[in-house]
């Protein structure tokens, strides 16, 4: 059933009645997603594309059973929009939402917590491209059409260097089971490692596609992880080897940052820990390819 | 987006740290009479630019009199700095603050960040201040003392007083230290900073702690909310090509390169950049146009690559995701007939609606390279970019 999001996943959307909420509410719904209503403070009551508003997204859980919600909310409210939906027991909640504080970002995450880990509502994003399970259901902006129903998986912080993958693996008839993005910002709900650990456990993905980038913490961290529990084949780039090293303010950064920020120290780090290196951007269906095969032939 | 240390200075004032005395002065006249404003027989002149490590690049000077202020001023107004921190590309001098000097006991190390492992600010101080503390928190890491703060209740007094106390100071300064401490995270909390940083904090001989330098940037998401930051930029300390980039929404960085690149997405231009690189060239900058670019959108774009008078071949890259390639397609035609491209101009489309952009491109009678895979893309950017120059050469 892959991950996350399936045909049946109940999904709201908020910031439904916003030009760029409906624009991909349409777009959701044609791809199939169960799409059951949305969420604009002061509109409840009204019918959009069909569908029931809601003033907010307790009422709108109570009424339609929805598990799901993806936030187009603008920066300012965003924040407030996640909590929200954490609140009314939203289970998963994708936000699109581009360029939101990051001390908001941090309250959102200490709010998270206050929530026994079960209970937990799973974010990804923010400045995400969505999750997408392709031939069911789609909670993003992603174009549907570049995603081949299959059984590897994808997870990156980039939008548009996922859709390269996954149309590199399209034209290579290879399919994909969900894709995840986590989003760009420095602070995110999902982790590289959250979502490895989502695919390692699910029956319907053979492989997964890490698509990384330089700076943070994150692709390092779920490296070491995939050493130790991972038994699937990972694949990963690492965007930005071509980086000059950035012009920089004081000290502080470099006091914090450890050993593996910059994209070639990255690439070393997951080549120790026997992750598969797609060495350039345009390689990423030829590898797949490969280490697909390979497996196979080992299994 | 950083600010000047003056700058930082009177938002720390502010809250409770203390600094020097000092004056803001444009030209050497003002300097002197700066000096006379503040009193004392010592003053410190520095150039207001935005990087560290001014003072092994000769932005910083002691001066005793007039002279030595009017003169020391003069070499700095209008001079462009290069350090450490500033990459290859220099700082312009236009401004000088003239602080009275202050007579140093010890020197600390006070700093505020966002840690991207924690996910919440992060505090590093050290008992070592001054320009070697990378290399200490390098070589002696335990040295650095941390503490990260709790966003839903923020910064907590025994905090503050751990690291007065672990920074080792007498009894009689630990309030003043836990002040400042508490101080300086009331305005990192306050103004959406995302680095703070005092080195050095200095221990004075007549007992004081004095922040003797400042340093502050911004989270510019938070922008929206914080018109009074905004008010302090500095647009002359930027490279003008961002700033024209920044000023229409674009997200632009220059590099050194030749190869203009218009991408959208920023994963996806750095990897058109590598791949660039490793089809033999060098990019020009980064350039992410971001979601929903309209034709306008994608002009401006072109006017900001061209900008950079090093380009000389540009390579367009749009997955489409948001974006639709036929507005893409519209708006290359329309920057090559209004903002006019007298490099050779690769293009690569996907996604959202390919069919009609290439058919746009293909029918405006415009000469552009089209490419259909980014492997494609960036060789044929390459190759066009070598036979541009052997032309222009021979």
């Amino acid at each position: 059933m892959a991950i996350l999001l399936n045909r049946n996943t109940r999904v709201i959307v908020q910031g439904f009645t916003g030009k760029i909420g409906s624009f991909h509410a349409e777009d959701m719904k044609r791809y199939g997603t169960k799409l059951v209503g949305g969420v604009t403070p002061g509109k409840g009551g009204q019918k959009h594309l069909g569908l029931p508003v809601f003033n907010t997204v307790k009422g709108a859980v109570r009424e339609t059973r929805a598990e799901a919600s993806i936030v187009f909310v603008p920066p300012p409210f965003a924040a407030d929009s996640i909590m929200e939906a954490a609140d009314a027991g939203i289970k998963l909640c994708v936000c699109i939402t581009d360029g939101i504080p990051s001390q908001d970002m941090m309250q959102v995450k200490r709010y998270m917590r206050r929530y026994r880990f079960e209970d937990r509502m799973r974010l990804v994003g923010p400045n995400c491209a969505g999750v997408i399970t392709p031939g069911q259901a789609l909670m993003g902006i992603m174009p549907g059409s570049i995603y081949l129903p299959g059984r590897v998986g994808i997870v990156g912080r980039s939008g548009t260097l996922g859709y390269e993958a996954a149309s590199q693996m399209k034209a290579l008839g290879i399919g994909v089971s969900t894709s995840v993005g986590i989003g760009g910002d420095p602070i995110n709900g999902s982790s590289f490692k959250d979502i490895l650990q989502l695919f390692e456990r699910d029956e319907d993905t053979d492989a997964v596609v890490m698509i990384g980038e330089i700076g943070g913490p994150q692709e390092a961290e779920a490296a070491i992880w995939a050493r130790d529990n991972m038994r699937k084949p990972l694949i990963a780039y690492i965007a930005g080897l071509s980086a000059p090293k950035g012009r920089r303010m004081g000290h502080a950064g470099a006091i914090i940052s450890a050993f593996g920020e910059s994209a070639q120290e990255k690439v070393e780090i997951l080549k120790e820990a026997g992750v598969v290196i797609v060495p350039t951007p345009a390689s990423f269906g030829e590898v797949v390819a490969d280490t697909l095969a390979r497996t196979k032939k080992a299994a | 987006m950083d600010i000047h240390e003056y700058q930082a200075k009177e938002l720390l004032a502010r809250h409770g740290v203390h600094v020097p005395r000092g004056g803001l002065a444009y030209s050497p006249e003002q300097a002197t009479y700066r000096a006379r404003e503040i009193g004392g027989s010592k003053w410190v002149l520095k150039a207001q630019v935005h990087s560290g490590a001014r003072g092994k690049a000769g932005g910083i000077k002691l001066c005793a009199n007039d002279e030595e202020i009017a003169n020391a001023a003069e070499a700095m107004l209008g001079r462009k700095l290069v350090t450490n921190q500033t990459g290859p590309r220099s700082k312009l001098i236009s401004r000088l603050y003239l602080e009275e000097a202050v007579d140093i006991a010890q020197e600390l190390y006070l700093g505020f960040v966002l840690d991207r492992k924690e996910e919440r600010v992060m505090i590093v101080a050290s008992a070592a201040g001054g320009m070697e503390i990378e290399e200490i928190s390098e070589r002696k890491p335990d040295s650095i003392i941390r503490a990260v703060v709790d966003p839903g209740v923020g910064m907590q007094g025994f905090q503050a007083r751990e690291i007065a106390f672990g920074l080792g100071l007498e009894s009689n300064l630990i309030g003043k230290a836990t002040e400042t401490i508490l101080g300086c995270y009331q305005v990192f909390r306050d103004y959406d900073a995302s680095m703070l940083e005092i080195n050095p904090l200095v221990v004075t001989r007549d007992g004081n702690l004095v922040a003797l330098d400042a340093k502050m940037s911004f989270d510019e998401n938070a922008l929206f909310r914080r018109p009074e930051i905004s008010e302090l930029r500095d647009k002359s300390q930027e490279d003008p090509r961002e700033t024209f980039a920044s000023d229409r929404g674009l997200s632009y960085v220059g590099l050194d390169g030749n190869i203009g690149c218009i991408i959208n997405g920023a994963g996806l231009a750095m990897a058109t950049m590598d791949m660039i690189k490793i089809a033999g060239g060098e990019p020009a900058n980064f350039l992410d146009i971001g979601g929903g670019a309209s034709p306008e959108r994608v002009a401006k774009s072109f006017r900001a690559v061209l900008g950079d008078k090093n380009v000389e071949t540009i390579l367009v890259n749009i997955f489409a995701g948001i974006n639709r390639c036929d507005w893409v397609a519209e708006g290359v035609i329309k920057a090559i007939r209004e903002v006019g491209v007298d490099v050779p101009l690769v293009v690569r489309l996907s996604g959202t609606k390919v069919e009609e952009g290439r058919r746009i491109l293909a029918d405006s009678g415009e000469k552009i390279i089209v490419a259909d895979t980014l492997a494609e893309a960036a060789e044929k950017a390459v190759a066009a970019w070598r036979a541009a120059t052997k032309k222009k050469a021979a």
